[in-house]
């Protein structure tokens, strides 16, 4: 391809006069260069640079079937169960839209896990992307909350049962738990009250939330520019254009390269929507296909798979406060990785020994805390969501011992980047 | 709060103790919801042996027409008989109270019993009732112990009982494990018979907990097969883009 052609075609005659006219008026034109067409990202991202896209496509994916389903889904305890099954029998393709929303929760953990965990491997979190971090952090807390009041509408029996035992946590703040609990519900128990506002929480306040927060995650990405597989400053060298010499504009080169991503992410996830809805129970899971019963739980309370780690966390401490204490701590030290982090490189690849062996330790435990949490709390289980919790905690305490005195080789000046 | 809670803790440890301790009885059902002759003799079974106590409540009879491949027509003679109109969703003729006076719980609603609790379950469920002179019903079943469910289907499968094996362990204590069914009086169908009458029974309850699940997959085949295109050409069009990238 020539390299004039890359250049945004310009617009002429009738459509430039538009688009002046609006660029007068609105920093139309501007906010496009800015980022997108003179965005200029790292030349050298591999596969785990293409979930933070990903996770924006799901969060639109979310938004429009989620739109859809609220046209037809009916927040009260005597409706909501049967309002779902009209949406699976009777609305015209709402067997479609409930599909792809209800597997666009999972989906969208497993993105933002990916995407997170690729932080992880890199350093993105480190100086000066502590606030990119930060927003971050804060989406994937409001990815849980929105998550957790979705769950409660379809008003089936784990959806109820789940809903009890997590807002039941909050029981165990000293003092003010009971109350917290009942405000919480805003009734005795779970009942339509609880429901209608964990309706209005979920399709309203979470969603408003989210929005802001991704666009100022966005923002705070593209005042900082992104990090690299090689974890190296590629502003620090500039061609005479005054463009970082190893960047390339966002737009067409990762435009068209996420396309693709797109293109094997819905593949996937559309083998999930038509083929298996259920991922066997772990995605729709079978006891949610009874109505809520306050008076009979399901055989086995356990939450969705996205919250299984830390739910193994709270079961594996015997102390109630002192579980859920721990539980919460495991979400929040996150927040804090950028000034645990004392290493003088971000990527893995110039990280030391020591370094690594965390890191994979910590996947580790972090993947079987999350099948632990779908087990019996009992005898080995509970042992060995005790050993991995550990695992889990010290991935964190220790870093800014291990960090500091792990071998860590010198980045090179430029990117490594091979041309295909 | 405390309390709840650990009954809560209490209750997934011993109900997944269950569960594992329950699936040794369950035989596969083996059944085809793509097979439209099972289809239809599996609703002639539910509306025969099902409808008197059990509803289906999300399911439209003129849905399940279309679907089963039948006429409205055949779908009246057949398969209607308390009075409802082919557009209305499939209700019992017993109340509430009534159900709950007889049995002493509600009979519950079988559109989504094949989802919450899967076919496999409910064939084995409807294979191992035994005689139990000690339940009221006369029948007790293997797979949900003291169920409230009589033996519906006794005159096609006859009468069987439970054989059961006496084990003491090391510290004295008898237990009895279950070793088989015997056939103590012969029903109107053989095994084989009733077994598939069993199965397709199971078939229509699977098909009604996800009428659209046959149209999802075909549906599914033409999606991923554009997708497959659509990521091919993407491809192709990354890889042109990209080649200046040096």
């Amino acid at each position: 391809m020539m390299e004039s052609s890359v250049e945004t075609a310009r617009p002429t005659g009738r459509l430039a006069a538009f688009v002046a006219w609006i660029d007068a008026r609105f920093p139309m034109s501007k906010m496009w260069k800015e980022h997108a067409s003179e965005y200029y990202a790292p030349k050298n991202f591999n596969f785990w640079y293409y979930f933070g896209a990903l996770a924006l496509l799901v969060l639109v994916i979310q938004i429009v079937t989620g739109i859809f389903l609220t046209m037809n889904y009916k927040p009260s305890a005597a409706d909501a169960f049967s309002s779902v099954e009209y949406i699976m029998r009777d609305v015209e393709w709402g067997w479609l839209i409930r599909y792809v929303h209800s597997t666009g929760a999972s989906a969208f953990f497993i993105v933002v896990y990916l995407h997170m965990f690729r932080a992880l491997l890199y350093g993105s979190y480190q100086k000066p992307r502590e606030l990119l971090w930060i927003f971050g952090f804060l989406i994937y807390l409001c990815l849980m909350a929105e998550a957790f009041f979705g769950y409660l509408l379809p008003w089936g029996n784990m959806s109820y049962w789940g809903a009890q035992v997590i807002v039941s946590l909050f029981g165990a703040i000293p003092w003010v738990g009971n109350s917290l609990v009942e405000w919480i519900r805003g009734d005795y128990y779970i009942s339509d009250v609880t429901l209608n506002r964990f309706f209005a929480l979920h399709v309203a306040a979470l969603p408003l939330a989210l929005i802001f927060l991704v666009v100022a995650h966005i923002l705070a990405l593209h005042e900082v520019g992104s990090n690299n597989p090689d974890g190296v400053e590629i502003k620090k060298v500039k061609g005479p254009d005054g463009h970082p010499l190893d960047g390339i504009p966002f737009h067409p080169y990762y435009t068209v390269k996420d396309t693709a991503s797109t293109g094997v992410f819905l593949i996937l996830f559309c083998l999930i929507v038509f083929f298996a809805p259920e991922m066997g129970g772990y995605f729709l899971e079978h006891a949610n296909f009874e109505p809520a019963d306050a008076l009979r739980t399901p055989e086995h309370i356990a939450p969705v798979w996205y919250f299984t780690p830390f739910y193994a966390i709270l079961r594996a401490v015997p102390n109630k406060l002192a579980g859920v204490g721990l539980m919460a701590a495991a979400v929040v030290l996150l927040a804090f990785l950028p000034w645990l982090d004392r290493g003088k490189v971000r990527s893995i690849r110039y990280r030391g020994p020591i370094f690594k062996t965390f890191l994979v330790a910590f996947a580790i435990s972090f993947i079987t805390l999350g099948w632990l949490g779908l087990q019996p709390a009992t005898g080995a289980y509970k042992a060995a969501a005790q050993v991995f919790s550990v695992v889990y905690f010290a991935f964190f305490i220790l870093m800014p011992w291990y960090t500091r005195i792990d071998r860590t080789r010198q980045p090179p000046d430029r990117v490594t980047y091979h041309a295909h | 709060m405390r309390i709840e809670f650990l009954a809560l803790v209490a209750a997934l440890a011993v109900g997944s103790a269950h569960a594992a301790g329950g699936g040794g009885h369950v035989q596969h059902a083996n059944n085809d919801v793509s097979n439209k002759a099972s289809l239809q003799r599996g609703a002639r079974n539910f509306v025969n042996y099902c409808l008197g106590c059990h509803s289906a409540k999300y399911v439209r009879y003129n849905r399940v027409a279309a679907d089963i491949g039948i006429t409205e027509q055949q779908l009246i003679d057949n398969l209607m008989f308390t009075g409802e109109r082919p557009h209305d969703t499939i209700r019992n003729a017993i109340n509430a109270d009534e159900a709950n006076r007889a049995f002493g719980v509600v009979p519950p609603d079988l559109s989504l019993v094949a989802r919450s609790r899967g076919p496999d379950y409910i064939y084995s469920f409807l294979r191992s009732f035994y005689a139990d002179p000690a339940k009221a019903t006369g029948a007790n079943n293997l797979v949900l112990p003291g169920t409230a469910m009589p033996h519906v289907l006794w005159d096609l499968q006859g009468i069987q009982t439970a054989v059961w094996e006496g084990q003491v362990d090391a510290k004295g204590n008898a237990s009895k494990h279950f070793k088989e069914f015997e056939l103590a009086s012969p029903g109107r169908m053989d095994p084989h018979e009733f077994d598939s009458f069993v199965r397709d029974t199971v078939n229509f309850l699977d098909y009604i907990a996800e009428p659209v699940q046959l149209k999802r997959k075909a549906l599914g085949y033409r999606v991923v097969a554009f997708l497959i295109l659509f990521t091919l050409l993407a491809w192709a069009l990354k890889r042109e883009f990209w080649k200046d990238v040096k």
